[in-house]
């Protein structure tokens, strides 16, 4: 096994399949000789030339746009968005064209191209550059959508993304970017696209936590534990397709179901959830279900006020504890 | 390389009767009530696209708009399965799934008629993306309207192409009205190509009522894209002959121009000049335009008796599991 960081996982992973597969190219803002924002494309360029790890304009709309005309001629584009928040400036190219093309032009071409951005709160980064978006990519059949919480799953289903046939979009967490973990040291690693991840095994209660929220989650856990009450931790890892059925099966023994996400509750992924357990075993609920969600508001700047707005392990803790005690 | 030759004549006045004759058989069925949906056609448009199209290779590139029944027939697509796509059958480009503004043939090229206004640019972006890193021969073709040549994508795509020096034509059809308003809505200026100088490459206006001049700057443009010269930009003035959408009442022109609007006619401007080019005689256009006629009413008719799509249809194609490419 090797220890990798967060960003460094996914450097690993485009070049791994840019190595393997010469149709594979990036594009993005700063992604080329300067190694991106995050270090995460860094010697990338150097490796691959500026054909392969093309710096673009700031011009979201364009060059998502571009990459799907790519897509549709052959070529496997990834596409960086910095910032998650810049994808509502590309979500024209994104919905109506990648989405929609291979079903519009009856099959004749598939549209195999993955956009990865980094989003998520915690880093007082303001309402404009914290947003968690992946519900509104995750209304759109033709799209699919992740989001890694470990070096392990950004390395394995970036891989499995850049490999699909289809769009994905791939959500990165901002405030994991220097996590460190443990990945294989060698070999294919791929993560299947579709498949949730138990964290943690508990009999007590489910929690169900998307991206960054998963140390915080298992922390809460941990504080849970302490009190004689075992959580089962679910990542989803993917949103679209959702793996409803470990979920599923996780809340039937459980009987108790606790969401938490970065993104806002209403409409959300959590909402979504909660609806396809209970169309499918509306019993299993033994007590009703929970979201721990940001309040309905922008994401504040103030370190004080979004420490306030986000979920913390003690916010996680408590609900859980209402659950427990009802 | 004289072009104003017998065949170049024969083949370009061909295909704009082809155009034609397909535009007034949906103009026809469509008033009937024969086709759902939304059209848009492109009567009096037929040198734009037959006088572009004509100076490219099987394997060269078109990206079109919502008034794009002329660039795909004038690349090759199969004037029998476009129409299948209008009457909604299963045998259609599209399954039946998607209509005229989604019509393409990949495998001649055609990328695709797009319902969204302005995207064919950054698709076609893409698609010349493709063919400089694959390091082809190839070009494309992106049409659009003046309508489009307001909209934040038309300058990205047009920035970008120019700094990465791709092999695109920008072909702006200036037809007097973006949907229900006059060119000076939409355009700040007489001439949407002398925006190209902003971008640093060529910008030509011509007359679309002349298909050979059409023809000549194209195969300018596509030559210098061809050898690495990169980007034109194209701007035909031309005359939409109907509405913005067929039953559009055109409140919005003067009773003059609503009625008589083929005061503005490519055929007949061809037509007219027949004796300035050597060999050929109205005879030998009367039978092309004939033949056109016979060749579209069959595709009429096969087309309207095929049968709608089966059920499972409605399903396909939203995610692809396998590669496919253009």
């Amino acid at each position: 096994m090797a220890r990798l960081k967060y960003y460094q996982a996914l450097t690993r992973a485009l070049r791994e399949e840019m190595v393997r597969d010469e149709r594979v190219f990036l594009m993005g803002e700063d992604v080329g000789e300067s190694g991106g924002i995050f270090a995460q494309t860094r010697g990338l360029y150097q490796q691959f030339g500026s054909a392969r790890v093309r710096d673009t304009p700031i011009a979201e709309n364009g060059f998502v746009s571009a990459a799907v005309g790519s897509a549709m001629t052959g070529m496997r584009p990834v596409v960086e968005i910095g910032f998650e928040d810049f994808v509502t400036c590309c979500m024209e190219p994104l919905v109506n064209q990648a989405a929609k093309l291979g079903y519009m032009l009856g099959g004749q071409i598939s549209v195999p191209m993955v956009l990865y951005a980094f989003g998520g709160g915690g880093l007082n980064a303001g309402p404009q550059h914290s947003q968690s978006l992946a519900a509104w990519f995750a209304h759109v059949p033709g799209l699919k959508v992740v989001i890694p919480s470990t070096p392990a799953d950004v390395l394995g289903l970036m891989k499995s993304a850049i490999r699909d046939e289809n769009p994905v979009i791939c959500l990165l967490c901002k405030k994991l970017i220097g996590l460190t973990g443990e990945v294989e040291s060698e070999g294919d690693h791929l993560v299947p696209i579709g498949r949730a991840r138990v964290a943690r095994s508990g009999s007590d209660v489910t929690i169900v936590a998307v991206g960054q929220m998963l140390p915080i989650a298992l922390k809460a856990a941990r504080m849970l534990s302490t009190d004689g009450v075992e959580a089962e931790v679910i990542d989803p890892r993917s949103i679209s397709p959702l793996d409803e059925d470990t979920i599923l099966t996780s809340v039937e023994k459980t009987g108790r179901l606790c969401i938490v996400h970065e993104a806002h509750g209403p409409f959300g992924v959590g909402s979504e959830i909660i609806a396809r357990i209970a169309e499918k075993s509306l019993t299993s609920f033994r007590v009703p279900p929970l979201r721990v969600t940001p309040p309905f508001a922008p994401s504040p700047f103030a370190p004080s006020l979004e420490e306030l707005y986000l979920p913390t392990s003690a916010s996680v803790y408590e609900a859980v504890c209402g659950l427990i005690a009802i | 390389m004289p072009i104003r030759n017998r065949d170049t004549a024969l083949s370009l006045f061909k295909t704009m009767c082809e155009i034609r004759a397909f535009e007034q058989v949906a103009s026809a069925r469509y008033k009937n009530g024969d086709l759902p949906g939304f059209i848009h056609l492109s009567l009096g448009q037929e040198a734009c696209a037959a006088g572009a199209c004509a100076t490219l290779r099987g394997d060269d590139y078109i990206t079109s708009n919502h008034r794009g029944h002329g660039h795909c027939l004038a690349k090759g697509a199969n004037p029998k399965l476009m129409l299948a796509e209008l009457f909604a059958k299963a045998r259609g480009y599209g399954k039946g799934r998607s209509g005229s503004m989604h019509i393409a043939d990949v495998s001649a090229g055609v990328l695709g008629a797009n319902g969204i206004v302005g995207q064919s640019m950054g698709l076609g972006v893409g698609a010349a993306l493709s063919i400089q890193i694959r390091r082809q021969p190839g070009v494309v073709i992106a049409f659009f309207g003046e309508g489009a040549s307001g909209t934040g994508i038309a300058h990205e795509a047009m920035n970008m192409a120019s700094i990465w020096r791709l092999p695109i034509i920008f072909f702006c059809e200036a037809n007097k009205y973006a949907e229900l308003s006059p060119f000076s809505t939409h355009v700040s200026i007489d001439n949407v190509a002398d925006r190209a100088c902003a971008y640093g490459f060529p910008g030509v206006t011509v007359d679309g009522e002349d298909v050979f001049a059409v023809y000549e700057v194209t195969n300018h443009a596509v030559a210098l894209a061809r050898s690495g010269g990169g980007p034109t930009l194209i701007e035909a003035k031309t005359v939409r002959w109907h509405g913005h959408y067929e039953g559009d009442p055109q409140t919005y022109k003067s009773e003059q121009e609503r009625l008589n609007p083929k005061y503005f006619d490519p055929i007949a401007h061809l037509r007219d000049r027949v004796s300035e080019i050597e060999g050929l005689a109205t005879e030998h256009l009367a039978e092309v335009e004939k033949a056109a006629l016979e060749k579209i009413r069959a595709a009429e008719l096969w087309a309207q008796a095929l049968q709608n799509p089966d059920p499972e249809v409605l399903m396909e194609d939203v995610y692809a599991e396998e590669s496919r490419h253009g």
